[in-house]
């Protein structure tokens, strides 16, 4: 039973009405997630890393039910996610944890942080009264906080101090996956640097699957076994971390790659630029997605069969036609 | 007038300014004796974490300090204008300054939606400033907005000009806000994380553009941003702000291959790299604490609790800016002991 991954997911979709005129009916739809599919192993990290509005967010939320997914299926453990009452849900819960971006909105300001951690274990029912402050003392202890912080509001703390507490809330309950979204965005790069290690040391020390949601390519290759690239919606490649840095395949990947700007004057500047903007996930291109931004995009781009993702190379998935191109 | 004050390629010499913040009690020294020069042509970042008084420093310049609670309580801000003369952006009237403001001096802020008036099309928005600061008429405005879209690289620029914000992705308003900026040949463009609130493939798009039209222009560029990265892509010098003061100062290549500032060199390691796989990259580097509050900073070296080079002397006594090479000072007592 272990060497069957924790999650799988299978062509999940999330569809989001927009909503016009007086009355707001449904006036069109937005394919915030679609057709996504991937593994995710015990204590293995996933990266995943798009442009704003690819739906990184959706899919992470999607996959813990925090919003309903429209199709697809989710299996956690073996068991499908998909359409579980609420009761057996909630029992999951307690396996799958979050972890937001914005430390500052993510944190009732009225609750003081032994309680930010405690209702989490009341819910769940973990421990007694009297043991609990002990747990939460050594949460707290665990993602570097003194024991007193227990007593203090949110807004006493400093932005990273305040998601090394989002982040013990997250593991209160001891869950064998956590979706991290943006943890890391809001903060300065000193206080980063300090969180990244936080959250390795942690899934390391116990062995904890992490769906690592981020716009910053350096720490998701720092901190991810794999990763995985979304593009209005889609995956466009999902490789081994060092394959997908080292040997991108796909042209949206490499033009991603290639636009991050590396701290050093030196480093080569040969530019992959795309042209134009991301179109309007309300009208996405047909076919393959990135064709309309893609300089190798050749008619056939347009067809159905252009979008459906492929193994390449063994565990290396590349959604593009062009294997002239990718294979380069 | 400070004509021969200062040297002939100059445009912005900033001269120990102090912007201060009434605070309740006491009160906040946000910029606290910061100095620094941008040349013709040049392109000066000035990089540090939040709250270092980046923003405050380049709303220092532009006369846009909310007063109360905040005053430029000290210091010089020498601006050399198009007609070669020399003034004290610190001294001038609210009136003279409004013809500084999006004229000789051009503004390109984070997000643009704060400061694009929605309800005018962006080709009204352009044409105004080209009317009130150049003179122009309603024609020539029109014409010269359209020109001016086309050079920004607005695809369908006819169509756009008279298109409104909301209408537009954040790229694209960020190159209608460069475009604005652009419009009466400013000799300095002050850029505020001009690229912070947007996507890596339009930032690279915006750098790109900003670099073009600075071969072409010889503007000066005052560039403000958090990201090392942006940096060295970017900048030909770079200042380094740490808590309201200039910490580290020096060309591009100097900074970044030979950092002599403990602050200079956390930043750095704390970025994890690119080019680096899993296996053999090392624990990242954090920088302990956090950055002090204006409020509450430590004596002598702002640095001081966060520093792993700290000596008790440190404590007592802030250090000068020091001259480390002709384009290189650092502000720290232990730059040369540093490997
Ligand atoms: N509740 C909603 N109603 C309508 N559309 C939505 C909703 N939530 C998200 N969307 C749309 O779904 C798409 C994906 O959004 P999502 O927030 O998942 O992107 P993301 O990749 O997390 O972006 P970012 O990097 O900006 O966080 C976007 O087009 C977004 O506008
Ligand atoms: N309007 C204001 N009133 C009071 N304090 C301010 C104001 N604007 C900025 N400050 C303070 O000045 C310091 C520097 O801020 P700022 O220049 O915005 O930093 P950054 O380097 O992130 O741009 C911070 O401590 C900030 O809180
Ligand atoms: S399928 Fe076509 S448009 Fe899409 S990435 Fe490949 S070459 Fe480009
Ligand atoms: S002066 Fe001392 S504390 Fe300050 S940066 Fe230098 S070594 Fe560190
Ligand atoms: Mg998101
Ligand atoms: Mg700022």
């Amino acid at each position: 039973m272990t060497t069957q991954p924790l999650l799988q997911v299978r062509g999940l979709e999330k569809k989001f009405p927009i909503r016009g005129g007086l009355l707001q009916r449904p006036v069109g739809w937005v394919k915030a997630v679609d057709d996504l599919s991937f593994d995710l192993n015990r204590g293995e990290v996933l990266g995943l890393v798009g442009e704003s509005g690819s739906g990184k967010t959706t899919a992470g939320r999607s996959i813990l039910r925090l919003i309903e997914p429209t199709s697809g299926s989710i299996r956690f453990d073996g068991e499908e996610v998909t359409g579980l009452p609420p009761a057996k849900m909630r029992a999951l819960r307690r396996r799958m944890q979050i972890v937001f971006q914005d430390p500052y909105a993510s944190l009732d300001p009225r609750q003081r942080v032994r309680d930010v951690i405690g209702e989490a274990l009341t819910i769940h029912n973990i421990g007694t009264k009297a043991d609990r402050r002990d747990r939460i003392a050594a949460l707290l202890q665990k993602v570097g906080l003194t024991a007193d912080a227990m007593d203090r509001f949110p807004h006493e703390f400093s932005g990273g101090q305040r998601q090394r507490i989002g982040i013990a809330r997250a593991l209160a309950v001891e869950p064998d996956f956590i979706v991290a979204d943006e943890p890391v965005s809001a903060l300065d790069v000193s206080v980063q640097a300090q969180v990244v290690n936080l959250l390795d040391d942690l899934r390391r020390e116990l062995g904890l699957a992490v769906l690592f949601i981020a716009h910053d390519l350096a720490v998701v290759r720092y901190i991810s076994d794999r990763v995985a690239v979304m593009y209005l919606g889609r995956l466009m490649e999902l490789a081994p971390s060092d394959s997908l840095y080292d040997r991108p395949r796909h042209p949206y990947t490499r033009a991603l790659l290639s636009a991050a700007p590396e701290p050093d004057p030196d480093a080569p500047k040969q530019r992959m630029l795309l042209e134009g903007d991301v179109p309007s996930p309300m009208n996405p291109p047909s076919g393959c997605v990135f064709r309309t931004r893609c300089p190798y995009a050749l008619p056939a781009c347009a067809e159905p069969a252009a979008s459906i993702p492929r193994e390449v190379a063994p565990g290396h998935v590349v959604s593009c036609i062009r294997d002239d191109v990718i294979m380069a | 007038m400070i004509d021969g004050a200062m040297d002939a390629d100059i445009t912005l010499d900033i001269r120990n300014l102090e912007t201060h913040f009434a605070a309740d009690p006491g009160v906040s020294k946000a910029v606290d004796g910061v100095s620094f020069t941008v040349r013709r042509n040049e392109t000066l970042a000035v990089v540090g974490e939040s709250g270092s008084g980046k923003s405050v420093t380049s709303l220092s310049v532009m006369r846009l300090i909310p007063t109360p609670p905040g005053r430029i309580a000290g210091g010089e801000i020498l601006f050399r204008g198009r007609d070669g003369r020399v003034r004290d952006l610190a001294r001038l009237s609210e009136k003279e300054m409004r013809s500084v403001r999006g004229n000789e001096i051009g503004m390109i802020f984070q997000e643009p939606m704060t400061s694009l008036n929605p309800v005018y099309s962006v080709g009204d928005q352009i044409g105004e400033a080209l009317r009130y600061h150049q003179g122009m008429d309603r024609k020539a405005a029109r014409a010269e907005a359209l020109a001016l879209l086309k050079k920004v690289g607005i695809p369908a620029a006819e169509r756009r000009l008279d298109e409104f914000p909301h209408q537009m992705s954040g790229g694209m308003r960020q190159r209608v806000m460069i475009a604005m900026a652009l419009a009466c040949r400013p000799t300095l463009l002050i850029a505020d994380e001009p690229t912070t609130a947007l996507d890596v493939t339009i930032q690279a798009q915006i750098l790109d553009l900003m670099r073009r039209l600075q071969a072409e222009t010889g503007t000066s560029i005052l560039f403000i941003t958090h990201n090392l990265g942006v940096v060295a892509e970017i900048a030909h010098r770079v200042v380094v702000m740490y808590s309201g003061r200039v910490v580290e100062e020096g060309d591009v290549r100097s900074l970044f291959k030979n950092p002599r500032h403990p602050y200079t060199r956390g930043l750095l390691a704390c970025m994890p790299n690119l080019g680096q796989s899993r296996g053999e990259a090392a624990r990242l580097e954090a920088i302990p604490g956090n950055v002090p509050s204006p409020m509450n900073r430590p004596k002598g070296c702002t640095f001081a609790p966060r520093c792993p080079w700290a000596e008790p002397a440190c404590t007592t006594a802030e250090p000068a800016l020091e001259p480390v090479s002709p384009d290189h000072s650092a502000r720290c007592r232990r730059w040369r002991d540093l490997p």
